[in-house]
């Protein structure tokens, strides 16, 4: 039996839809099997909430009197944004820092502040300081500004993130006899410690990895608010290697997402520093499956034993873009608090909060169990494993 | 039994001798070392968990001022700020004591404060940066 997006709408709509997120679905379906438990469940929901670097928001400020265009970069709490479109549109990037950070100068340097922060403090409604230069023009006479903005004044204020909720992550180790300071956190020498980054179970394309229900145009949980799936993510790699049920052997599938900043939460789009690296954002995602048939629902009721990530030397095969393996290890094992790397057991540590991404998933249940928020069929699918899009590494040709 | 962690400063003249293994066998005491080091100056900086009776507490700590060290109790303190901590667990492997650990069930990050010893690694390990030292 298979059910229709409009038909689970409809149950939305009088409040019927039976909603459960995809940490409860293993059980029931455990339970129960697949064919009852298609037919009892109309939806699950997904969560994830780590740092997602690939993050930003394109805002418009209004005119000024008299009108200004600004041009090349600017500085928003002195953190650098680009003016490269039109006159008034602003891009900021959640890894960008002020011009005066000290980086990594003093290694391990500290990156106190940076895009992601701004981010947070303006959704937060704080004021935020602009400060613009332009070369002046008939149209635009003006060549300097310095303001505050406040995200209720200006016009439109977009969160628009061009790689985030990847399908799966690496576990990193370091294998040097020096900590190293890395994206995912300081890695101790030998073997210290291991770092993880993916909410296993729960994460959404775990969930649905052919891209069966999940696509372009689905409405999804975006930083506290609704967005959409704007987008396949960049780096989206649809056609690694896969072992049975779907899961990929490396990071796998991307998605970019975009969504009205204004109805979003600081606590969901959180400024990050990471020692010796930079700065980043945590996003919080989650996307609703709705459950048309048998095969969707197995798919969601996969569990952190079944899923495995590699773990790779963040001292020698990432930097230098091998693609050496060490072992994989399961989410299970990951979570546990230690794994066994080349004979050694080594303590874990997750980047990505699991915690928060059960809030995530509660979150959106209860969004679309009291009727507030529908399902969408995507306009476009993402591409899948069948599509032949290829993630390629940069082919580097000399200038003369 | 009591324990109590204090911060001990050696002048140069002190570094070399074995004061601390007169704790343990003139006042009883047992001892643990939270953190260790000798500046350029050559001026040491001990912190330690002392534990015994709380009378040869007392009398050890005597013992160590009479000679001539510098004594405090810890007075900083690690604290975690609930609002900007988001639970992610990359402090857990930072921690040398065990101080933050994850719960099983909840998978969230708690924060052992009587077992923190101040050494102030996971405060910029977090990246909400939520451990912040009061004085």
């Amino acid at each position: 039996m298979s059910k229709t997006v409009s038909e689970i709408n409809e149950k939305i709509k009088r409040r019927e839809a039976v909603v459960l997120t995809a940490e409860e679905i293993i059980g029931l379906v455990e339970e129960k099997g697949p064919e009852r438990a298609a037919k009892e469940v109309d939806v699950v929901t997904t969560g994830t909430f780590g740092p997602m670097c690939s993050s930003g928001m394109i805002i418009n400020i209004g005119h000024a009197k008299p009108r200004m265009k600004l041009s090349g970069t600017c500085t928003l709490n002195d953190v650098v944004a680009y003016c490269g479109f039109a006159a008034v549109d602003i891009v900021l990037g959640a890894t960008s820092l002020p011009d005066d950070d000290p980086r990594n100068k003093d290694h391990p340097g500290l990156f106190r502040y940076g895009g992601g922060h701004v981010i947070q403090e303006f959704v937060a409604g704080k004021d935020i300081k602009l400060i613009a230069k332009a070369y002046g023009t008939d149209c635009y006479p003006r060549k300097k500004l310095e303001t505050w903005i406040n995200i209720k004044d200006i016009n439109e204020a977009t969160l628009f993130n061009p790689r985030n909720a990847y399908q799966n992550y690496n576990v990193a180790v370091n294998t040097s006899d020096n900590t190293i300071y890395t994206y995912l956190g300081i890695l101790k020498p030998n073997l210290g410690n291991a770092n993880y980054c993916s909410a296993g179970q729960l994460s959404p394309l775990f969930n649905d990895p052919f891209f069966k229900t999940i696509g372009i145009g689905t409405k999804i949980f975006l930083g506290g608010g609704t967005g959409l799936i704007a987008w396949y993510g960049t780096q989206h790699n649809p056609t690694t290697q896969m072992k049975t049920k779907g899961v990929p052997y490396a990071s796998g599938g991307t998605l970019s997402v975009i969504g009205d900043l204004k109805q979003m939460k600081p606590e969901w789009l959180v400024g990050a520093s990471f020692l010796g690296y930079g700065v980043s954002m945590t996003v919080g995602i989650g996307i609703p499956i709705p459950i048309l048939n048998e095969e969707i629902v197995k798919q969601t009721a996969i569990k952190d034993e079944e899923l495995f990530a590699p773990v790779v030397d963040y001292s020698h095969a990432y930097p230098q873009r091998k693609s050496d393996i060490l072992c994989e290890v399961s989410y299970a094992q990951l979570k546990s608090g230690q794994i066994h790397v080349k004979g050694k057991t080594v303590p874990t540590a997750s980047i990505s909060s699991y915690s928060k991404a059960v809030e995530i998933a509660e979150t959106l249940k209860d969004w679309i169990q009291t009727g507030h928020f529908l399902l969408s069929e995507p306009v476009s699918p993402l591409p899948g494993p069948d599509s032949g899009t290829q993630f390629k590494p940069l082919k580097e040709r000399a200038l003369d | 039994m009591i324990s109590k962690r204090i911060v001990l400063r050696f002048p140069p003249r002190l570094v070399e001798q074995p004061i601390i293994s007169r704790l343990v066998k003139e006042y009883n005491l047992e001892f643990n070392i939270l953190k260790a080091y000798v500046t350029p100056k050559e001026e040491g900086l001990l912190v330690l968990e002392l534990m015994g009776e709380e009378e040869d507490c007392e009398k050890g700590i005597d013992y160590l001022s009479k000679i001539g060290l510098n004594i405090q109790p810890i007075s900083q303190d690690v604290v975690r700020n609930e609002e900007k901590c988001t639970h992610c667990g990359v402090c857990v492997t930072v921690c040398p004591v065990g101080a933050l650990v994850v719960d099983p069930k909840t998978r969230k990050i708690l924060f052992h404060n009587d077992k923190c010893i101040v050494c102030e690694l996971c405060v910029p390990a977090c990246p909400p940066r939520a451990m912040e030292i009061h004085f």
